[in-house]
């Protein structure tokens, strides 16, 4: 496993300034709608995907440009989505908060909590009627766990046992309220298992933490064709959606998770294994930087959308049946 | 660089107040660093410097409220970037708005008032059927008005008094029609333009004489002089004389002159006068007479009003110098004369003055070209250089 | 093709379990899901006897989670299946509205273009059958509002069998309305049946007088209200809309400029609904050639009660269509 910390320290930081320069770039007005900055969970993305193989499908949510990153879509192509310019991954169609891939079997963003459950489930049913050993990983925050889907969908999966996994991320607040107080039961992997489902939690702040039970979900997810709940539980470092004032969270709180900041873990991990140098840490903090300038130069430099085209994708344009 | 500006804390956010400044001239920040408290319309918001540097000079005081992307503060020390104040708001003269005059509505559907100015009739001689005119009444009205017409032509000008109410609503009608039509015109024919000066000093001065010693009513004025020569002319060149059907063109195989008519309670019409070449001058004379007053009654014939091959607008009495009209559809061309004026015209080497009219052609390019269209207007000059000619009929 | 040979009795909801089973046997990406289709045999008997033939994979009986089978549904259509979704009456699809709206109808459109979504969504509406108030609206007017679906309405036989094929090989979402007062409807296919257009309208009586537009369960009483309005001399062209969306605005607008009067007829509520919209595309469209106001008769504004003769008067009927048209044609009420 030698380098492979490093490589997911690297993923990581890919994320974190990716998005502080577009939390830069929307008080600049550069970027514009709803932005959700995944600033803080990045070890959740980057520890569950990195066990996917190509042929396995994503779900996600409107907090996705951590899982776009972590999946491989080019960064440039995710920033020019985040300035709505034709060359985005969704034609500048969706923005932040729908990103989507058909060449990595990156099914959304999407902006309605729970709303993509279902269509994971349909995903894995439409593997399982074609006989197909494929996995669907489904990302949601707890705050999903209250909407009647999250119920519908799990109880589909494991009724009709399609090879869905269910990733909770757990950051502790549904935009504002408190897992307490919209909860009646707080222990999430529990809650699953009411379905028959196998289900546990894991370290969510900790990437290695994350690999290894998702390595263990993923694998129990191919071999028996049934699904599993993963709950990763984390912490986000900024507001729900860009600002806000944070009313409903202690600054004591948030800065006692900042202490369990992901990338520090791992940089700390690293150091002490000798696996890395500072000056290590710092050149790849370096290559990142170039990464994230390139693409914003790369965003910049993307077309407009023409204004003709302004109906185009409505419906289907002589796609084969 | 080194501005720090009133950051954008939402999608919705135009513009923010400054509450508090964390930091004072001279302090060194960091990216990232909290530096300012912003109250947008929601809450107040904690707000972050996204570049290292020196505060140089806060420009804003608490209190101030700014639009997105205004400098708050200079951070480096080259600060030369002075901000500069939105524009005050210039204030816009609130006008009051103007009341509309209230008009009393004649109740028609939409496709009976097509009809109505289809077929010429007025509305406001229609009695509707259930206090509603539908197409039916139209058309009741516009036979029963064709019969009086064939059995009692009216000969004098018809007093014009339709009460007022009436007459502005079916001028807002008229005018509905008008545009249609003309918009129609400009989108689907290719218009071009031809002006020709002619002198009219041989022919004034040969309809002068003529007039001197007959009776007010027997004299024939100049428009109907032009009218004649245009209707000559026409009957010479069938590219500007016909209507475009379906596509293609028909050329006439008679010459009925549409004339534009201005109708005293606004609007316009243009309706025919048939077979304009084969009457003799006086014939003519009547019949333009006779039909301005009908139209200015509004009791035209349909044939009138549907069978024009060609419309000759004369801006005679109005001042204008020339008109570049718009064809009438389906018809191919129009002809237009300005103002007759003196003019100063250059005589065989000297300079004298004549009475001159700007003519103008407005053809359809799809079926004639400039060239045939400049031949056109240089014959009807020609017609009116010989006026004797243009007394006769036609069989 | 062949010249049908012959003609075979059936019924609109045997046309209908005829064009699943054809779709199933063709095609192996094809298969059926929704609340007791299998074992049951459909809650209006649509699917009987489908479970036996092609089995529980593909005949699958889903629990009452209208939000999860449906999106469900859309993900196995994203995932290369042909799923046909029944949901049992049009109120209940309001449970899947969410994933009808937010997801099958916009992803092709959020995606930029690369996921398109072709599920094919059947449910029951209308009232007549004394069902009361939540088994009975027509609220075809909420999916046709939505762009990203297509939204038929079958009205005869020929189209309820005929819409499925195309319907299922077009590569957008599909939401196809069957009136449940049209299942025990009786007539005949051609045999073999001849291929039916997703799109545009059908003249089903050519009139010269007035226009009666409409379509699915109200198509049989405008018919009715021709032949009464026949009897008094007035001629009146039917037009069945067949898709509600798109809406066919050629062969409307074209009836009604050469009749000059325009009836729509809609079992939905009249404010902000089918006929409202039909209406103001005719006043758009034809407003120089009307002779007399666009007339509507659609439901009467209240939840369908459950008593006959209630639900009676809240329901267009074909005296209502006749006495519109009548006004309509001879200026009086």
């Amino acid at each position: 496993m030698t380098g492979a910390l490093l490589a997911q320290y690297r993923e990581m930081l890919r994320i974190r300034r990716f998005e502080e320069r577009c939390a830069e770039l929307y008080s600049a007005e550069r970027i514009r709608g709803f932005v959700h900055l995944y600033i803080g969970e990045e070890a959740v993305a980057v520890g569950v995907i990195g066990q996917l193989v190509q042929d396995d499908a994503m779900v996600t949510t409107y907090r996705d440009h951590g899982h776009a990153l972590a999946r491989g879509m080019d960064m440039a192509a995710v920033m020019s989505e985040m300035f709505g310019r034709v060359e985005g991954v969704s034609r500048g169609r969706g923005g932040s908060m729908h990103l989507f891939s058909a060449e990595h079997r990156f099914y959304g963003g999407n902006g309605i909590v729970g709303g993509g459950l279902p269509l994971a489930v349909g995903l894995g049913l439409a593997d399982h009627l074609q006989g197909r050993e494929r996995v669907t990983a489904c990302f949601f925050g707890e705050g999903a766990m209250a909407e009647g889907e999250f119920h519908e969908s799990i109880n589909l999966a494991a009724l009709w046992q399609l090879p869905v996994l269910f990733v909770c991320e757990n950051n502790l607040y549904a935009m504002g309220t408190a897992l307490a107080r919209s909860e009646s039961e707080t222990d999430l992997a529990l809650k699953a298992a009411a379905y028959e489902v196998p289900a546990w939690s894991c370290d969510g702040m900790d990437v290695e933490a994350v690999s290894h039970a998702a390595q263990r979900a993923v694998a129990l997810v191919r071999d028996s064709g049934g699904p599993v709940f993963l709950e990763a539980r984390t912490y986000r470092f900024r507001a729900h959606s860009m600002y806000d004032p944070d009313r409903y969270r202690d600054k004591a709180e948030i800065e006692l998770w900042r202490t369990r900041d992901p990338l520090r873990i791992a940089a700390d991990r690293l150091l002490d294994r000798g696996e890395a140098t500072d000056e290590d840490l710092r050149d790849i903090d370096t290559e990142v930087t170039e990464e994230v300038d390139a693409s914003v130069a790369a965003a910049e430099a993307a077309a407009w959308e023409d204004v003709d085209h302004l109906t185009r994708f409505v419906m289907s344009e002589g796609v084969p049946t | 660089m080194g501005e720090f500006r009133m950051p954008s804390l939402g999608a919705d956010m135009t513009e923010g107040t400054l509450l508090e400044w964390l930091v004072r001239p001279g302090d060194v920040v960091h990216r990232g660093d909290v530096v300012a408290v912003v109250d947008t319309s929601k809450s107040a918001i904690d707000v972050e410097v996204f570049q290292d540097g020196r505060v140089e000079r806060l420009l804003v005081e608490p209190g101030t409220t700014v639009p997105v992307g205004q400098p708050l503060a200079l951070l480096s020390d080259e600060g030369a970037a002075g901000s500069t104040a939105p524009p005050a708001p210039v204030p816009v003269a609130a006008s009051a708005p103007v009341p509309e005059p209230h008009e009393a509505h004649i109740a028609a559907s939409p496709f009976a008032r097509r009809r109505a100015v289809e077929l010429g009739v007025d509305l406001s001689s229609v009695s509707g059927h259930g206090g509603v005119i539908s197409v039916a009444d139209v058309e009741r009205a516009a036979a029963g008005r064709e019969e009086s017409a064939t059995v009692a032509p009216v000969s004098s000008p018809a007093p014009v008094s339709s009460p007022a109410p009436e007459a502005s609503s079916h001028a807002r009608a008229m005018r509905e029609a008008i545009a249609a039509l003309m918009a129609r015109s400009k989108k689907e024919i290719p218009h071009y333009y031809l002006t020709l000066d002619i002198d009219l000093h041989t022919s004034l001065g040969w309809l002068t004489s003529r007039n001197a010693g007959l009776p007010v009513d027997a004299r024939v004025v100049p428009a109907a002089l032009l009218l004649k020569a245009v209707a000559v002319a026409a009957a010479e060149f069938p590219e500007m004389n016909g209507h475009v059907v379906d596509g293609a063109y028909r050329p006439a195989d008679r010459v009925n002159l549409g004339v534009a008519v201005a109708l005293r309670g606004g609007g316009l019409m243009a309706p025919a006068l048939v077979d304009a070449d084969r009457l003799d001058l006086d014939a003519l004379m009547t019949a333009m007479k006779d039909l301005v007053a009908r139209a200015r009654g509004g009791r035209l014939r349909s044939s009138e009003m549907s069978d024009g091959t060609l419309t000759v607008t004369n801006l005679g009495e109005q001042g204008a110098q020339s008109v570049h009209g718009v064809i009438y559809p389906p018809q191919v061309a129009l002809v237009g004369f300005g103002r007759i004026a003196e003019r100063p015209v250059a005589l065989e080497g000297l300079l004298g003055v004549h009475p001159v009219t700007t003519a103008t052609l407005a053809a359809d390019h799809r079926v004639s070209d400039g060239h045939r269209g400049g031949l056109f207007l240089a014959r009807i000059a020609e017609l009116l250089d010989e006026p004797e000619n243009l007394v006769g009929g036609r069989p | 093709m062949t010249a049908p040979t012959s003609v075979r009795p059936t019924t609109y909801r045997e046309a209908i379990r005829e064009a699943m089973r054809e779709a199933m046997r063709r095609d192996d990406r094809v298969f059926l899901m929704g609340e007791d289709v299998g074992r049951y045999g459909g809650g209006f008997g649509v699917s009987l006897g489908l479970l036996e033939e092609f089995g529980e994979d593909r005949v699958r009986d889903t629990p009452l989670s209208e939000s999860g089978f449906v999106g469900a549904g859309i993900g196995a259509a994203l995932g290369g299946m042909r799923p046909i979704v029944e949901i049992m009456t049009v109120n209940f699809s309001l449970l899947a509205l969410d994933q009808i709206l937010n997801t099958a109808a916009t992803l092709l459109h959020m995606s930029g273009g690369q996921f398109n979504v072709p599920l094919v969504i059947r449910m029951t509406t209308g009232g007549g059958r004394q069902l009361a108030a939540q088994h009975s609206h027509s609220l075809e007017g909420y999916y046709a509002h939505i762009p990203g679906l297509r939204v038929l309405a079958p009205a005869t036989i020929e189209d309820a069998y005929g819409m499925l094929e195309p319907a299922l090989a077009d590569p957008d979402p599909v939401v196809i309305f069957e009136h449940g007062s049209l299942y025990n409807e009786k007539g005949t296919l051609p045999d073999p049946p001849t291929a039916v257009p997703l799109e545009g309208a059908a003249v089903r009586r050519a009139g010269t007088d007035v226009t009666l537009v409409t379509s699915g369960g109200c198509l049989g009483r405008c018919l009715d209200a021709a032949d009464d309005l026949a009897g008094s001399g007035i001629s009146a062209e039917v037009i069945d809309l067949r898709s509600l969306r798109p809406i066919d605005d050629d062969t409307v607008g074209a009836s009604v400029s050469r009749t000059h009067r325009a009836i729509v007829v809609d079992e939905g509520w009249r404010s902000v609904g089918m006929s409202a919209e039909v209406a103001a595309r005719i006043a758009e469209r034809c407003f120089y050639d009307l002779d007399a106001p666009v007339g509507r008769v659609a439901a009467v504004e209240v939840p369908i009660p459950y008593p006959r003769h209630l639900e009676a008067a809240a329901l267009p009927s074909a005296e209502r269509i006749a006495a519109a048209a009548r006004k309509a044609v001879l200026g009086d009420g």
